[in-house]
């Protein structure tokens, strides 16, 4: 590990809002050290955010920032990189801002395939908001809202992302940082879209899903063909111990970048493109007729 | 030979109207009809009314044909072509003693005077009964002395691309088999069309062009630099997105079509942040769902072009016809303090050219800036001379970032700090929708709040400034004002032609947020204000009055989804002055 290049995106003199003991600042960590190993500078880098305690991720990085509104990451985030392919663009939130809020950009985002890495700090609770159930708590977890336990069944983001053949997809507990930084750094070089969902305990509001807990609810998958989708939605939905690592990838498919005319004909940014006037004047002149 | 039945009394135009299902090929007659009448050397004008269906109910298109320049509609009807039972029902109340009807009497079964045209047994005999939309195009053609050689020629053109070479035969065929059909009805004396004499031809208007608000919207926007439009289809705004998709390859632009209205904003935001110039199309309840998204933009401070082609509401309302009614929607929307601008454009030209505008100042103030149209503009068009290319390179208000670079960057002239986007310069361009300090990072040092809110709303000083003055049309010693904004231009202009007084005028506002301080000597001025808006509360006096301290008591409203007609706005406008007696 190249410890010494994080720094790069550490951003200096800023001290996180997160609770002491947040898994947010493992993977804060993780990103740090997976861009530095990818020997990205700050400047090719974009994260996008929507709002929670996760997406606050890219105020304690050096590296551009679009922190957006709570659900939204996606869209933007796809729209950055179709303008411009050359940065390395990520979307970066919490289990209720990307599975509940921004749950349909969710579905339509893998179904575009744009070439970027969408991180998904996933404690099965709302922080921000103070403690209500998420998308992906537990049935029976009891809350302040939720008084009688959860009673609806929670998403699988990575089953779901399977079904979906989305090219990329990955779960992985911050407990295991190294493991972690591969699994980021893979996903950033991954051409085309890819979820990685990160585990991380809330030591303020889920007492059930702590450190302990998904260390001995967790194992990483050994001897899995990530090129079978059969087998990677086996294992996805697997109870009581969870998978971890890349479950499924699927390479070939194109980016959305890729398919978008825009960049085929011409390479020059969007910035220094300018106006075909005479295709314009011919084009009004095609309305005499 | 029998006896003349039928006499079409003209003022200084003909009205045709086709009525009939969805899907019987109304459009079709529409665009052939207009583009050879213009061919042939007239001033035309087309709008439609339509049911929200794909196929059945009663749709109707009205086209005015002149030999003057004609861009508003009319309630009377001077030519009336049914196309199914319905449809003498469906404008009965448009209906007057010279009206005439010309159809297939055996499928109308009414007790009106019709003139028998058996368009389905002609087509027929030509092979196919879907013939029977062109033969009513030649009829009609032809009942108007229109050039058939130029009806020929733009037949053979409009179908060449897409059909087979027998197919274009029958259809020629049918064209000329309508055209023989009026100078039999005009031969057997059915119908005295005699000779127009105030219809007379100029090869001037040969060369007009014919294209719709929507068509002007996308050509302006594309002339305005437009390169990234997402949006999610919703009647009467998906005409602009398909538009601009259609010419995606040749302008180089993204036309992505987003899962919802909300994906779509934060796509066009994500957007104009890495470089590009981007805009959303929507309709009321669309961009209802936007306006998160919109005061998004206007924390971030980034540049966004709205097109809002109005609908009536509430909820799913009427959808596929027009209002003006969410002018306060969009003047309101979006929680917040923060500036933004809202342009109304009165008539193609001003849609093409206020696009361009929108972009512009998008770009330079950071800000959005909406369009805010309506299904009938959408869907009317009429001749206009030309629309001309820009000549110079469009501006960009973008910087090559240093080091050092701070996005929100306090101290600058009204409020604006230099826009840099990520991948272009060394520095780090960072935008929060939390309340940020100058790096854009989040704070809340309440003393950095007060400067930040202070800096977005310091714009408005310079907003007001450059609003654009409202247009003045008839005499500048006017005892009476006519007050429109958006689309009702030229309706209202046609209803003061034909009313001919002296001492009227009419003020129209292309821009309605912020308003000029010129428009304060202008509403000053009157002895009496009549405001005429497309809504039931006259949201743009109210706002008048809030933006000028004078109120306009005077009202006249249209709310029931179609837009005014002239001649009866003339009506309108008579009895109000003669209501009030000259009062404001």
């Amino acid at each position: 590990m190249k410890e010494k290049d994080a720094i790069n995106f550490k951003q200096q003199g800023i001290k996180p809002a997160w609770c002491p003991g947040c898994g947010n600042f493992l993977i804060l960590k993780a990103l740090q050290q997976a861009l530095a190993e990818l020997s990205l500078k700050p400047q090719q880098v974009v994260v996008v955010s929507g709002i929670g305690q996760a997406a606050k991720t890219p105020q304690y990085l050096n590296v551009h920032m679009f922190n957006g509104l709570h659900g939204r990451a996606l869209p933007p985030a796809t729209a950055i990189k179709a303008c411009n392919p050359l940065l390395t663009v990520i979307a970066e939130g919490g289990d209720g801002d990307m599975y509940g809020e921004g749950g349909n950009h969710f579905l339509h985002t893998i179904r575009r395939n744009p070439d970027l890495t969408h991180l998904v700090h996933n404690n099965m609770v709302y922080g921000l908001t103070k403690g209500q159930a998420s998308p992906t708590s537990e049935p029976g977890f009891k809350t302040p809202v939720q008084v009688d336990g959860v009673i609806s069944e929670p998403i699988n983001p990575v089953a779901l992302a399977i079904s979906l053949d989305a090219s990329f997809v990955a779960r992985t507990f911050c407990g295991n940082l190294e493991q972690t930084v591969e699994i980021i750094k893979k996903a950033i070089r991954h051409p085309g879209y890819a979820l990685v969902d990160i585990f991380q305990p809330c030591v303020t509001f889920n007492k059930i899903n702590t450190f302990k807990w998904f260390q001995e609810h967790t194992y990483f998958l050994e001897g899995h063909d990530v090129h079978d989708r059969n087998q990677a939605f086996l294992r996805a939905t697997e109870t009581g111990k969870l998978p971890l690592g890349i479950f499924y990838q699927h390479e070939k498919k194109k980016t959305f970048e890729q398919k978008l005319t825009v960049h085929q004909e011409q390479k020059t940014p969007f910035l220094s493109r300018s106006i075909n006037r005479e295709r314009l004047e011919e084009l009004i002149k095609t309305r005499q007729f | 030979m029998k006896k003349v039945i039928s006499q079409i009394t003209l003022e200084q135009d003909i009205s045709i109207v086709l009525c009939g299902e969805a899907g019987q090929g109304i459009q079709t007659v529409e665009q052939l009809l207009t583009r050879m009448l213009k061919l042939s050397g007239y001033y035309v004008f087309a709008t439609k009314e339509y049911m929200s269906r794909v196929r059945g109910g009663s749709n109707s298109t009205q086209i005015r044909v002149s030999s003057k320049p004609i861009q508003a509609p009319v309630s009377r009807i001077d030519l009336l072509i049914p196309l199914d039972k319905e449809a003498i029902n469906h404008v009965s109340s448009r209906l007057g003693e010279r009206t005439i009807i010309i159809g297939d009497q055996e499928k109308l079964d009414t007790d009106k005077k019709v003139i028998n045209v058996s368009f389905l047994k002609m087509a027929q005999e030509i092979g196919k009964a879907i013939y029977a939309n062109i033969i009513a195009v030649g009829l009609l053609l032809g009942l108007l002395e229109g050039d058939i050689k130029a009806g020929r020629v733009f037949l053979k053109d409009y179908f060449t691309q897409k059909k087979k070479e027998e197919f274009v035969a029958d259809n020629i065929k049918a064209l000329e088999r309508g055209y023989q059909e009026a100078k039999r009805l005009i031969e057997e004396n059915l119908v005295q069309v005699g000779s127009f004499p105030h219809l007379k031809k100029s090869s001037k208007v040969e060369n007009n062009l014919l294209l719709n608000g929507a068509e002007a919207i996308g050509l302006g926007a594309i002339a305005g630099g437009c390169n990234f439009i997402s949006s999610y289809p919703m009647s009467p705004s998906t005409g602009v997105l398909v538009f601009l998709a259609q010419y995606a390859h040749d302008f180089n632009i993204i036309a992505e079509q987003a899962e919802d209205e909300i994906s779509a904003i934060n796509m066009a935001i994500g957007a104009w942040y890495a470089g590009a110039r981007a805009m959303v199309t929507t309709s009321g309840g669309g961009f209802s769902l936007m306006t998160e998204g919109l005061s998004l933009a206007g924390m971030i401070e980034s540049p966004l072009v709205i097109h809002l082609a109005q609908r009536p509401g509430p909820a799913t309302g009427l959808p596929t016809r027009t209002e003006q009614g969410d002018l306060h929607l969009a003047l309101y929307a979006g929680h917040g303090e923060f500036p933004r601008i809202i342009l109304a454009p009165g008539n193609i030209e001003e849609a093409y050219q206020l696009m361009q505008k929108a972009f512009y100042w998008a770009d330079q103030y950071q800000i959005p800036v909406f369009i805010l149209t309506d299904q009938y503009t959408m869907d009317t068009y009429y001749n206009i001379e030309r629309l001309s290319v820009p000549q110079e390179e469009t501006v960009r208000f973008i910087i090559k970032t240093d080091y050092d670079y701070q996005r929100y960057k306090l101290g600058g002239k009204d409020g604006l700090s230099p826009r840099g986007i990520p991948g272009f310069g060394e520095g780090l361009v960072r935008v929060d929708s939390d309340e940020h300090d100058e790096m854009g990072l989040i704070t809340e040092d309440m003393s950095i709040r007060n400067r930040m809110v202070e800096k977005r709303n310091a714009k408005w000083h310079q907003l007001k400034k450059e609003a654009l003055i409202p247009t003045l049309t008839g005499t500048k010693d006017y005892r009476v004002l006519c007050v429109g904004w958006g689309s009702t231009y030229y309706i209202i202009k046609e209803a003061l032609d034909r009313l001919d007084k002296p001492d009227m005028a009419l003020l129209h506002f292309q821009q309605v947020y912020p308003i000029s301080e010129a428009s304060i000597d202008f509403l000053k001025r009157a002895k009496q204000i009549i405001s005429i808006e497309n809504n039931y509360s006259g949201q743009f006096s109210q706002l008048l009055e809030m933006q000028t301290g004078i109120s306009i008591r005077s009202r006249i409203l249209k709310y029931d989804g179609l837009p005014f007609y002239a001649d009866e706005l003339a009506e309108e406008i008579k009895d109000v002055i003669e209501e009030n007696g000259g009062q404001k």
